[in-house]
């Protein structure tokens, strides 16, 4: 094949790419390579850090779900529904992804100080309590889950479901007969992405939540509490375990045919 | 029978349709043709009730059902593209109407299996609509419309997706379904032959306006 113009454009954009990744593949292998398996098995099995895995997964997993049920009505409604001030509630949908993590969990702290949130926290305690790690994962993960969830009702035809109609169905009925068995797929990468999102969540957490070992200390709290007393080989571990679950769920995304 | 009255829809300023008034009798094949983009799927999702007239009113056997939704109009629709339900076997895309109202489940098995007898699909029942052919998926939207047992059936452009061969065969059965149903149809073609081979009352749409064509 001979080197003409066009060939080269290809391979310098191909050069570019490959660079990219073998910085993070860099980054990745320099921290595995930063203390051995025997030691990675160590950490993560002591009871402060089995106690945040495991809190992580229950946490996420809630987390993704409560978001899943959110997301699924509002991407509907964003997707097949026109009406007036729409582009301003599809911006204001996102503020929760652009706006800094920090920013989140301090308005969550403060809005549990009003009168309403203090009427809340009379039912459910959220501040201070693992429910808060939910919530304040929650706050963020919906937000791409509700992304992810208008694309695909967005790449669905709405024809069936207009069929469906016609067929007899409510809204609603066509909604749950018709477009939520098509969107399933959509709807597995809709979680996963949740959870995957509530998985690294942590300034949030931290500013509502606090960062009290074997209470509210998920996986990343644990990053940042062994950094803060100078265990850079448990950080480490634990860093490597959520690379290995966030590689894990991008495969289950795109085991669904979505892109995250 | 369909009557339509005065009926217009506007969009964006632009006028679809102006004033259609027509009225198609009962059990009547009426074939509806007219340039791409002339307001033809329009009129149809209108009388179905999936849109709603800007004026006008639509009387089905005398009964004005402008405002009703859809599924209060007892109308069939098979839209262009068939719009098979994505993950639903053959037969519950076919059982879908009658399970919802209640049918009981002996009913339904019976109902669907006598439909899929008429239109040769017997044999499909349990298949997903992805492993069905253009024929195939036509002949499932059809028989899915008619579990519902429709007064008044609207096919937009039915046969499009179907090759020469298939075309006549599928002449023959829309005629036949026509018949033995006793169903008024108001069905959108772009093809004179099909036109011809089908229709008992001919309707052309021209710059948003609904004539009947004495030509034919």
């Amino acid at each position: 094949m001979t080197l003409n113009r066009s060939n080269l454009c290809w391979l310098a954009l191909a050069l570019i790419t490959a660079g990219y990744l073998l910085f993070w593949a860099l980054l990745l292998g320099a921290t595995a390579a930063y203390s051995t398996p025997d030691s990675w098995l160590k950490v993560l099995m002591s009871p402060e850090i089995r106690h945040a895995t495991w809190l992580s997964l229950v946490t996420c997993s809630l987390a993704a779900g409560f978001a899943l049920l959110l997301a699924v009505p509002v991407g509907y409604l964003m997707s097949r529904r026109e009406f007036r001030g729409k582009s301003w509630l599809d911006a204001a949908l996102d503020i929760p992804i652009i706006l800094p993590p920090l920013v989140v969990g301090l308005c969550l702290l403060i809005f549990f100080q009003t009168r309403i949130g203090k009427v809340i926290e009379m039912a459910i305690p959220f501040t201070y309590q693992v429910s808060g790690v939910v919530l304040a994962q929650f706050v963020v993960a919906a937000a791409f889950a509700i992304r992810t969830m208008r694309g695909t009702f967005q790449h669905l035809s709405a024809r069936p479901e207009d069929v469906a109609l016609t067929l007899g169905c409510t809204r609603f009925q066509a909604l749950w007969h018709v477009a939520l068995p098509a969107a399933r797929r959509g709807m597995v990468a809709a979680f996963c992405i949740a959870w995957a999102r509530s998985l690294g969540e942590f300034g949030p957490i931290l500013v509502f939540a606090g960062a009290t070992r074997m209470k509210t200390e998920v996986l990343p709290t644990t990053v940042w509490l062994e950094l803060s007393v100078g265990n850079l080989e448990a950080a480490v571990a634990v860093s490597l375990f959520m690379v290995l679950l966030a590689v894990l769920v991008l495969v289950v995304v795109r085991a669904t045919g979505e892109k995250v | 029978m369909i009557q339509l009255e005065q009926l217009t829809w506007k969009v964006a300023g632009r006028t679809i349709l102006a004033d259609v008034t027509v009225a198609i009798p009962a059990n009547t094949y009426a074939v509806l043709m007219g340039s791409t983009g002339c307001g033809k799927t329009t009129l149809l999702e209108i009388l179905c009730g999936l849109r709603k007239p800007t004026s006008g009113r639509v009387l089905l056997d005398g009964v004005d059902v402008t405002h009703l939704e859809p599924r209060e109009r007892g109308i069939g629709y098979v839209p262009q593209d068939l719009a098979l339900f994505p993950g639903l076997r053959v037969r519950e895309q076919i059982g879908f109407a009658p399970k919802l109202r209640g049918v009981a489940p002996e009913e339904l098995n019976q109902r669907v299996n006598r439909l899929a007898e008429q239109f040769g699909i017997t044999h499909l029942l349990n298949r997903l609509p992805d492993l069905l052919s253009g024929g195939e998926k036509q002949r499932v939207a059809l028989a899915r419309a008619l579990a519902a047992q429709p007064k008044l059936l609207l096919l937009d452009e039915p046969l499009s997706a179907l090759d020469e061969s298939m075309r006549a065969e599928a002449v023959s059965l829309l005629q036949r379904v026509q018949s033995e149903h006793e169903l008024t149809v108001l069905h959108v073609t772009h093809s004179s032959s099909e036109a011809a081979a089908l229709g008992h009352l001919h309707l052309r749409m021209a710059g948003g306006r609904l004539e009947i064509d004495s030509k034919v």
